[in-house]
């Protein structure tokens, strides 16, 4: 599809291949590296297909000699959802930019989507796998990849779809110029416009996840509890068993792999996309990665990406030749066609939201909703209050740390680190705080949920404020701007666009952990806060689905509500008036 | 130097009351009306032209990029009885950043399934051509503005079209970068080297047109129509500074701010399309006014200069120049005289004026000749409130034009009214009103 092979360059592939003669030191390096990677993969694999009854032969162990087993396999889940979500991404998301008809349904479903609680759903989506594959590990297997799935896959569809939506017009004009058939306008023009997008919000996606694999390997509902070989298992039964030093080789052990997958898969493919970049001019400081520089040097790594790029070229192959196809002149499409359409979609609204309340309403009573309710308020309390306390705190140190742009190469990567981080696996310390000093559930719970999110804030604010103009600093201190008008005048206006994303992903975030933060347990003690997450949490564990329905409505409801109210003004608000131009 | 034999000219692609609308039938979205037009072989024609006159759009109906809402396009096939090709260089290069200078140009090669062998040997010649050699592995963030759209060029002719169609293409370049690739392909194509049978060239710069085409098709605007065609017969390389060149120039100049033969009630609002408050208003400054003003006002022009010598010496496009001329005329501050501007006494006033005596004398002059500030003060007054909605004239003014045209003219007169202190107008709350801030 590019340079790097199967059609290279004469004059490319002859100075490679004087360059690099006899298989270099990168070469072995990159080999062992890729030959472990395929050893794992197949003994991952192998144990997936056991039926599902040698999990309680073989329980997880908490000895640290399994750990690196279970670290392989919750790895395997996150990567075999992100090959999921990028195959559901491709096709739905390019279905919304192609057809009107298909974008009517697909935008404002994946907008909703990105909004609700996935854990709620986890009940549901567990029953469903575990009844497709009865007996077999492979069921549990793909309830916890659907769930990291879930997690991953609407913020890609959607960057996707917005990037297929903002293709520019003269390349357009190129390839219909040239004839370019559809699919190979897909490759040589959207796709690759789209890729440096998708690249970054799969890796948001991926740091969402491990939050969401922890979460889902060792799950109850009702009388059935699965517990797949992996990090989160291995945390529960750490958990179970009131050992602290279990869980601790669980924070280290989900700590290196975060490392490395971000060394050897993300930092890699950042660096790689960078070429992407729709630019015209060359950007002064390129995103680098020594093990893409490693994998460059090496003849062996094109050798292997081959075959991706062969599938490329391949549908190229395939595809008719060129063809100027008249266009059409302006049209008004169908007006009668366009009725039915509605109609239809129209009828299937109704028809769901029936379903629902039907569902809903046969074993509840108003009075269960209104507990809902009322336990959403508490939870849209606690976010709200967190979110205001983290910035409050993490704000200032982000400006600071922004502002010094050593200190803000350096702590990039680690707030982005610290987003990653699944907080679930920190959990366990707090409770134990709790659980010591007897503190109150309802108010030492709150930090939980905010716990994972807050980096967010960070991250968006130290970006922001590495990028105001010196012009602007040098101005303000030439007037002698400071204090609080240098807050209010200069950094807050400056940081604010970046803040509301940052605060925005952390506030959606925080009501998906609020469903694992506010009902948690140590050893057979349970704490719980009231609130609609420990709602979920208690209905899940009660396998009482229509529960369970009415808390993740309710919160979709508000989740949906405070988005629509609260943070698009804000954003619409930024994006108009505080944008550096 | 002139290698290029003359054969007879043959028809090579015939347009035929071609008129585009967008949006609803006719009236305000209409931008090419009943345009006919006859490309031969061996010719460079260029398409002059307004911004909105409607010359891009009769340069897509050509490359087939879209179908105009009536008339036809239609290629006559040539000897070989294969129909015409085109190809298409981009105002913005639209050079694909992913892929090599080699990789772009193969990119229409690529789509025609030549094979790998071919169309490697042909893209080289192209990019040889051009005078590429040695980037063919370049990214083109790597090239400059001018090595850019020689890539454009080659991706267009290495596909071996019978048309090439180039829409602004040297409008995005330094004045020294356009002028040597002009005459590059001036070149090129006077020796016969591009497999081209014809050129079209879209283009606002007159002096642009004059030098490269056989042919100019002046076009006027709203909706875009053929104004004059004028037969281009100075030999090439064509000089600058020669008077029967300057004298064409003149010409083409004068021809563009001649008012349409236009019924004979229309006033001097005749320029801009639309009259009343539905008359579209461009976005001109009230500084570039000002300091057109001055520069005419002082020696050595002294209150009368020539239009293409103002925009030489200015180093603005005719496109950049013409509304602020007319703006100026609008506003009786000047009249045109041929192909030149003459500044009215009021003018010479505000160019003597200080800063309160000019806003005075720019806000009589909007009250009197800009019908859509005089409505919206009249709005304002009429109202105890003295405010009223931006959406309010928004409103208004779509039901004449296009929403993107009622966008601007409401900035424009936005922008003037606040200069002129005529009203105010808060962005946040999108309200005009009769207070000042003060």
């Amino acid at each position: 599809m590019t340079d790097t092979t199967a059609r290279p360059l004469p004059a490319r592939s002859f100075s490679r291949l004087f360059r690099a003669s006899p298989p270099n030191l990168a070469d072995l390096v990159t080999f062992l590296l890729l030959a472990a990677a395929g050893v794992l993969i197949v003994r991952g694999l192998t144990d997936v297909a056991q039926p599902l009854s040698r999990l309680s032969v073989q329980p997880v162990t908490l000895d640290p000699r399994e750990l690196p087993g279970y670290a392989l396999r919750t790895t395997l889940r996150m990567f075999a959802a992100l090959a999921a979500s990028l195959t559901f991404t491709l096709v739905v998301a390019t279905l919304a930019a192609r057809s009107r008809r298909a974008e009517q349904i697909i935008v404002p479903a994946l907008d909703i989507l990105q909004s609700v609680p996935i854990l709620g759903f986890l009940t549901f989506t567990v029953t469903f796998f575990l009844r497709l594959f009865p007996g077999q590990q492979l069921g549990a297997e793909c309830a916890a990849v659907f769930a990291i799935f879930t997690s991953q896959a609407w913020n890609m569809a959607f960057s996707f779809y917005q990037s297929l939506r903002s293709v520019p017009s003269d390349l357009q004009e190129v390839c219909h110029g040239f004839g370019l058939s559809s699919m190979r306008r897909f490759l040589r023009l959207e796709l690759p416009f789209a890729i440096p997008g998708l690249v970054w919000n799969a890796m948001m996606s991926m740091s969402g996840g491990w939050f969401f694999v922890v979460a889902s390997e060792a799950i109850t509902v009702g009388n059935t509890t699965v517990a797949l070989p992996g990090i989160g298992s291995w945390l529960a039964s750490a958990i179970a068993r009131k050992d602290p030093a279990a869980v601790a080789w669980a924070v280290g052990a989900m700590a290196v792999l975060i490392l490395l997958y971000d060394q050897l898969f993300f930092r890699p493919i950042v660096a790689w996309a960078d070429r992407y970049r729709f630019e015209q001019t060359a950007s002064a400081d390129r995103p680098g990665s020594w093990a893409y520089d490693l994998f460059r040097r090496t003849r062996l790594l094109p050798a292997l990406l081959a075959p991706v790029f062969a599938v490329g070229d391949l549908l190229m192959a395939l595809d008719g030749g060129p063809h100027r196809r008249t266009v059409a002149r302006d049209r008004a499409p169908s007006r009668i066609a366009d009725g039915a359409w509605k109609a239809v979609l129209a009828a299937l609204v109704l028809g769901s939201a029936w379903l629902v309340i039907d569902y809903v309403g046969r074993s509840l009573s108003w009075s269960d909703t209104g507990r809902a309710v009322l336990a959403a308020l508490c939870t849209l309390l606690r976010v709200v209050v967190l979110i205001a306390v983290a910035s409050v705190i993490w704000v200032p140190i982000g400006v600071w740390i922004g502002m010094r742009p050593r200190w803000a190469e350096r702590f990039q990567p680690i707030a982005q680190f610290l987003a990653a981080f699944p907080a679930n696996v920190l959990f366990p310390f707090v409770v134990i705080a709790i659980v010591r000093w007897h503190l109150s559930p309802d108010i030492w719970l709150s930090p939980l949920i905010i716990l994972g999110t807050q980096w967010y804030i960070l991250f968006n604010v130290i970006a922001g404020a590495s990028v105001i103009p010196t012009d602007m600093r040098e101005a303000a201190s030439m007037f002698g701007v400071r204090g609080l008008q240098w807050w209010r005048r200069v950094v807050i206006p400056a940081i604010f666009p970046y803040y509301v994303t940052g605060a925005l992903t952390a506030s959606g975030g925080s009501w998906n952990a609020s469903i694992v933060a506010e009902a948690v347990s140590w050893g057979d003690r349970h704490i719980a806060a009231f609130g609609l997450g420990s709602y979920i949490a208690d209905a899940t564990a009660a396998g009482d689905y229509p529960r369970v329905a009415c808390g993740v409505a309710v919160m979709s409801v508000f989740v949906l509500a405070f988005n629509r109210l609260v943070w698009r003004p804000m954003y619409a608000f930024a994006e108009r008036r505080l944008r550096l131009a | 130097m002139a290698t290029r034999t003359i054969a007879a000219p043959q028809p090579l692609v015939e347009v035929r009351a071609v008129s585009h609308h967008y949006g609803r039938t006719s009236g305000a979205g209409q931008v090419l009306d009943t345009v006919d037009l006859t490309l031969n072989t061996n010719e460079v024609v260029g398409l002059l032209g307004r911004s909105g006159s409607g010359k891009s759009t009769l340069l897509r109906s050509i490359a087939g990029l879209l179908r105009p809402s009536e008339g036809d396009v239609r290629f006559v096939p040539g000897d070989d009885k294969a129909d015409p090709t085109v190809a298409m260089v981009f105002q913005t290069f639209a050079l694909f950043p992913w892929l090599t200078v080699l990789q772009n140009v193969e990119l229409g090669l690529e789509a025609q399934r030549v094979p790998a062998e071919e169309r490697r040997t042909r893209a080289l010649a192209a990019i040889d051509l051009i005078g590429l050699d040695g980037f063919e592995n370049a990214y083109p963030k790597e090239l400059s503005g001018g090595m850019r759209q020689r890539v454009g060029l080659a991706r267009a002719i290495v596909v071996n079209p019978s048309l090439l169609l180039m829409d602004e293409p040297f409008s995005a370049l330094d004045v020294l970068t356009a002028e040597t690739l002009r005459t590059d392909l001036l070149d090129l194509w006077s020796e016969g080297r591009m497999p081209i049978k014809s050129i079209l060239i879209v283009t606002h710069n007159i002096e642009e047109a004059v030098l490269m085409c056989d042919r100019i098709l002046v076009f006027s605007s709203n909706p875009g129509r053929v104004a004059a065609e004028i037969k281009v017969d100075l030999p090439q390389p064509r000089d600058r500074l020669d008077p029967t060149f300057r004298a064409l120039v003149d010409d083409i100049y004068a021809r563009m701010t001649a008012r349409p033969a236009a019924p004979a009630t229309a006033s001097k609002d005749g320029l801009f399309p639309g009259t009343g408050i539905a008359m579209v208003l461009p976005r001109v400054s009230t500084n570039a006014l000002a300091g057109l003003i001055e520069e005419v006002d002082a020696q050595p022009l002294d209150g009368k200069a020539s239009l293409a010598e103002l925009a030489d010496s200015l180093q603005l496009e005719a496109d950049e120049l013409f509304p602020m001329a007319e703006t100026l005329q609008l506003m009786r501050f000047a009249e045109f005289a041929g192909a030149d501007i003459q500044l009215t006494a009021l003018a010479r006033r505000y160019a003597q004026a200080d800063v309160d005596g000019r806003k005075a004398l720019f806000k009589q002059a909007l009250l009197a000749h800009v019908p859509l500030a005089q409505h919206i003060r009249r709005i304002l007054d009429e109202r105890a409130s003295h405010d009223a909605p931006g959406r309010r004239f928004r409103d208004e003014l779509e039901d004449f034009m296009s929403p993107d045209y009622a966008d601007e003219t409401l900035r424009t007169v936005t922008h003037w009214g606040r200069y002129a202190e005529l009203f105010a107008y808060d962005e946040d709350g999108d309200r005009f009103s009769l207070d000042d801030p003060a």
